[in-house]
């Protein structure tokens, strides 16, 4: 198990590192410096602020004293567009929002995704599998930008139930729109590869020798079918989580929530490059950590695959 | 009173292809102790009629007839009741141990949630349990291996799990649903003597499904021969081998390849097995028949005892079968 | 939407057994798949979308640019859906004419998911048989590469290369098409790995046909089946993706749009009572995802038959 792990993380590092290279090169390459503004700069300020911000330096360097920065001191460096501000500063501003809403989605799609699937497969050909399976197609169609138009009609404009937008973390009564745009399309996915799994596992040989044991239904699915229906779920949820971390942009917009996605919006339209590298950076990040915990627990489920 | 009484008992199932007959009208019946071996080929209905005992069929399927135990009709009893006699009473051994044990948990874990179940042993007392009947079936450190998981078993010493696993509650009836197909040859030999031996000394009836004579011959009392769902012939193991009275039987003793003769080719029989689909009629052996006539094709024979413990389901006279 | 990977290797496997291969395997996969009523629902609804995108502007009475002064200003109470004035389905908020607006959209989205989807076919093949025909070292190093991309937040990248090399929609394709070939590499390298241990390959190979005309004559038909029913599916990702960046702003230029621009700008005007501005825009772009999802699910069944 040791071993696997390190294997995996083994290979996560030179990602994140390659990432960052990559990103940075990109920026680099861009037509137009940081600075490219409509009105041209003198040259003696433009050679100033690349001094400044260290752009006058070889490229090598530039990257080493990049990466360094973020890997020693979690330091994404300084904005160009905001001057007082550091990239670390904007991002942290937004992120605790992102989290929030962002993990609850997460697990309210990964829960009512697993239970809808496997109830759809235990129920298999009945009116049960098929409502389900009814829900689950019709919402994959549903993405966050077009439930989150939908939420808003129906809850604020015509139910007047919930804020259209903002954000409070002492209210959850601005957390549930964002939620259910987030998850709603996901919450589908998950559905869909579970009950098709779980069909797959119900129909196999251990579950037959599990019944023949004498166990009860429940029992035969929780003990015996439910491990092994997971495990495509759980290979899924790597490509949901950077998904979802996506769609939250989408969140941040159109609910004004707050968090990281309206930072990189906002320096997408400001060509705050610094900004939008730390949050590539920081996302990549996340992705490649949670893939790591994804493969240790399937290495923990799957006892084939721990060496 | 036989242990295990079953009377015209019917498997079908539903599919977009049409109604499957997998098994028409099965009555047979075990005493005691005894050692029954089930003989056909594949999709003769040998094993989904077995499941169909156990309630272990596929959602589509259905059943019709009887199978009584201890004065129960095993095809109509609730799945709770049903439940208190699977592996407690009636335990199975399946065909490929490969898939059928659980490849997410340990042995340990598998084997003592039957005790646990049925015997309402404690998991500690369970797991000594278990390790105590793998060392019956010969698995080498049972109490270390009782923690590993059925992928670091080879598949020989799996099946010995199996067996060691139906065997936990020590069940009146075991069957054994072709045990030996997935493994080795020498594996086969092996895990045959060790079913023989269990058998002594637990002393349980036992049904073996099998495609093989040989091992038949060398472990069963009794045999029905089976073919489309239907049983042909059904004797005691050793005038079955000497006189068979049913096209089909002697066509399967006829194909066993023998070293004491001279042989020029392998005697197969011709034909294909045949198709499932819709309502049947007629022999089913009949396309593939040496001795058909036209009334095979049309009528169903009936399985007729002619001698004490024997009977056969064929229009033809047993002369004109031996001949 | 996702595309369920368990599906597409049991598919995968389905359509690689020696025993159904050939001609029958397509005789009944058409068969199957003309019975099956949601497929043909997805065709219906394919061929509606398509007629429309490709005739609609025969029947606009305006031109996607064109403003209709008669309404601007006063949208919320003109501009909404009418025969007598030609709006058919309304105007937008600037008084241009939703209909024909709705038509170039549902072109431009058509073409992005079927561009992005066809570069992923031609790069996805011919990446996953390269590294799954040749395997060791080359296969490796080959899949650990897509591993990476995979791990990479993609649509940040697009976003920050959108923003960086200026937008366009050939740089939409660029970006679409550079991350749709990942997941059809791998299948189709899976698949080519057991070709690949298939006697007639092994046959060929030890007779000494050369490599290329192995993949071309024996490998690339056997892999028809995933790759069509894969790439229908990919369609509807492709066209949400699209969406997505359109949405934000960030796709497609005025005067030109794509569905997810006009859901963007319905979406955006919802609170002033125009709701057809988000529902006409909305309802082709379901209509579509549902169209090509029914149309790949029905072609899977058909291939790889099996009740779930």
């Amino acid at each position: 198990m040791i071993v696997y792990i390190l294997k995996r993380v083994a290979i996560a590092i030179p990602t994140l590192l390659l990432l960052i290279i990559f990103s940075f090169l990109l920026m680099h390459a861009a037509p137009g410096g940081p600075f490219t503004q409509e009105r041209e700069l003198p040259a003696q300020v433009l050679a100033n602020l690349n001094a400044k911000y260290g752009l006058d330096q070889p490229l090598w360097k530039q990257i080493t004293s990049y990466i360094w920065g973020i890997v020693a001191h979690f330091d994404f460096g300084p904005s160009f567009v905001y001057k007082d501000r550091t990239v670390n500063e904007i991002i942290a501003q937004g992120f605790p929002v992102t989290l929030t809403y962002g993990g609850i989605s997460f697990l309210v799609a990964v829960f009512a995704g697993v239970t809808l699937g496997a109830v759809a497969a235990v129920k298999h050909n009945t009116i049960i599998d098929y409502f389900a399976v009814g829900i689950s197609i019709g919402a994959q169609v549903l993405p966050n930008f077009v439930m989150a138009p939908i939420l808003v009609i129906v809850f604020t404009l015509i139910l007047g139930w919930l804020p259209g937008g903002g954000w409070r973390f002492s209210d959850p009564s601005f957390w549930i729109m964002p939620v259910i745009a987030l998850s709603t399309s996901y919450m589908a996915s998950i559905a869909r590869i579970m009950r098709s799994s779980m069909l797959e596992v119900l129909n196999s040989n251990h579950i037959r020798t599990a019944r023949a044991k004498g166990l009860p239904g429940h029992r035969v699915i929780l003990r015996h079918a439910l491990k092994p229906a997971l495990l495509p779920v759980i290979s899924y949820l790597g490509p949901a989580f950077v998904a979802m971390i996506t769609g939250s942009v989408i969140v941040d917009i159109y609910f004004s929530t707050g968090g990281i996605g309206k930072a990189f919006v906002d320096s997408a339209l400001n060509r705050d490059y610094a900004v939008m590298m730390g949050v590539t950076i920081l996302v990549g990040a996340l992705t490649i950590l949670f893939n790591l915990i994804v493969d240790i627990v399937y290495g923990w489920i799957d006892p084939k695959i721990r060496y | 009173m036989a242990l295990l009484d079953v009377k015209d008992l019917s498997v079908r199932f539903d599919t977009p292809e049409g109604e499957i007959h997998a098994v028409n009208g099965v009555s047979f019946s075990l005493e005691k102790g005894e050692t029954l071996g089930i003989v056909g080929e594949s999709g003769s209905g040998k094993s989904q009629l077995n499941f169909a005992l156990l309630g272990l069929l596929a959602k589509n399927g259905h059943t019709t007839g009887q199978a009584l135990f201890d004065g129960k009709d095993l095809l109509s009893i609730s799945e709770r009741e049903l439940n208190k006699i699977r592996a407690n009473r009636i335990a199975m051994v399946f065909q490929d141990p490969m898939t059928s044990l659980n490849p997410y948990m340990r042995i340990s874990d598998q084997m003592a949630e039957v005790l646990m179940l049925h015997k309402g042993l404690s998991k500690r007392a369970a797991i000594t349990e278990s390790v105590a009947m793998l060392d019956a079936v010969k698995i080498p450190d049972a109490r270390n291996r009782v923690r590993l998981y059925p992928h670091e078993f080879s598949g020989g010493m799996r099946q010995r799990v199996m067996i060691a696993m139906s065997l936990l509650c020590h069940p009146e009836i075991l069957i054994a649903d072709e045990p030996t197909t997935a493994l080795d040859v020498t594996v086969q030999a092996q895990i045959m003597e060790l079913l023989a031996e269990l058998q002594r000394e637990f002393g349980m009836a036992t049904i073996l499904i099998t495609h093989d004579l040989g091992v038949v011959a060398g472990f069963c009392e009794r045999a029905i021969v089976m073919y489309g769902g239907r049983i042909m012939e059904e004797a005691p193991v050793d005038p079955l081998f000497e006189t068979p009275t049913h096209p089909y039987t002697r066509g399967l003793l006829d194909a066993i390849p023998r070293v004491d003769e001279d042989q020029e080719a392998l005697r197969a029989i011709p034909g294909n097995p045949p198709n499932m689909t819709g309502a049947p009629k007629g022999c089913p052996f009949a396309p593939r028949c040496a001795l058909v006539d036209e009334r095979c094709r049309v009528e169903t024979p009936a399985l007729m005892e002619f001698a004490e413990g024997r009977a056969r389901a064929c229009f033809r006279s047993i002369e004109e079968v031996a001949a | 939407m996702v595309i369920d990977s368990q599906k597409m290797k049991s598919l995968a496997e389905a359509t690689s057994r020696e025993d159904v291969a050939g001609r029958s395997l397509w005789a009944d996969a058409r068969r199957r798949f003309f019975r099956n009523k949601a497929a043909m629902f997805g065709l219906v609804l394919l061929v509606f979308v398509s007629l429309f995108a490709l005739l609609g502007n025969s029947i606009a009475q305006w031109s996607n640019e064109e403003i209709d002064f008669s309404v601007m200003g006063m949208v919320a109470e003109q501009g909404g859906p009418s025969l007598s004035n030609g709006h058919y389905f309304g105007t937008d908020d600037l008084g241009r004419d939703l209909f024909a607006r709705t038509v170039q959209g549902t072109q431009i989205s058509l073409a992005v998911g079927i561009i992005g989807s066809a570069i992923a076919v031609v790069v996805g093949t011919i990446y996953g048989a390269t590294a799954g025909y040749f395997g060791g070292r080359l296969d490796n190093f080959m899949m650990r590469a897509v591993d990476i991309l995979l791990a990479i937040p993609y649509m940040f990248v697009l976003i920050l290369l959108l923003v960086m090399y200026g937008r366009s929609i050939t740089m939409l394709f660029v970006g679409v098409g550079l991350i749709s070939w990942l997941e059809m590499s791998r299948i189709v390298r899976g698949q080519t790995l057991t070709l690949k241990g298939r006697e007639y390959i092994e046959a060929a190979r030890a007779i000494g046909v050369p490599a290329p005309v192995i993949i071309r004559r024996h490998i690339l038909p056997n892999l028809i089946g995933v790759v069509t029913v894969f790439a229908t599916l990919l369609v509807p990702n492709m066209i949400l993706t699209e969406s997505f960046i359109s949405f934000l702003g960030l796709g497609v230029q005025e005067p030109m749009t794509s569905l997810g621009a006009l859901i963007s700008e319905g979406a955006g005007t919802i609170a002033y009572g125009t709701l057809w501005q988000l529902a006409f825009p909305l309802l082709f772009f379901v209509l579509t995802l549902f169209g090509f999802f029914f149309v790949g699910d029905g072609l899977r069944d058909a291939l790889d038959p099996k009740d779930r």
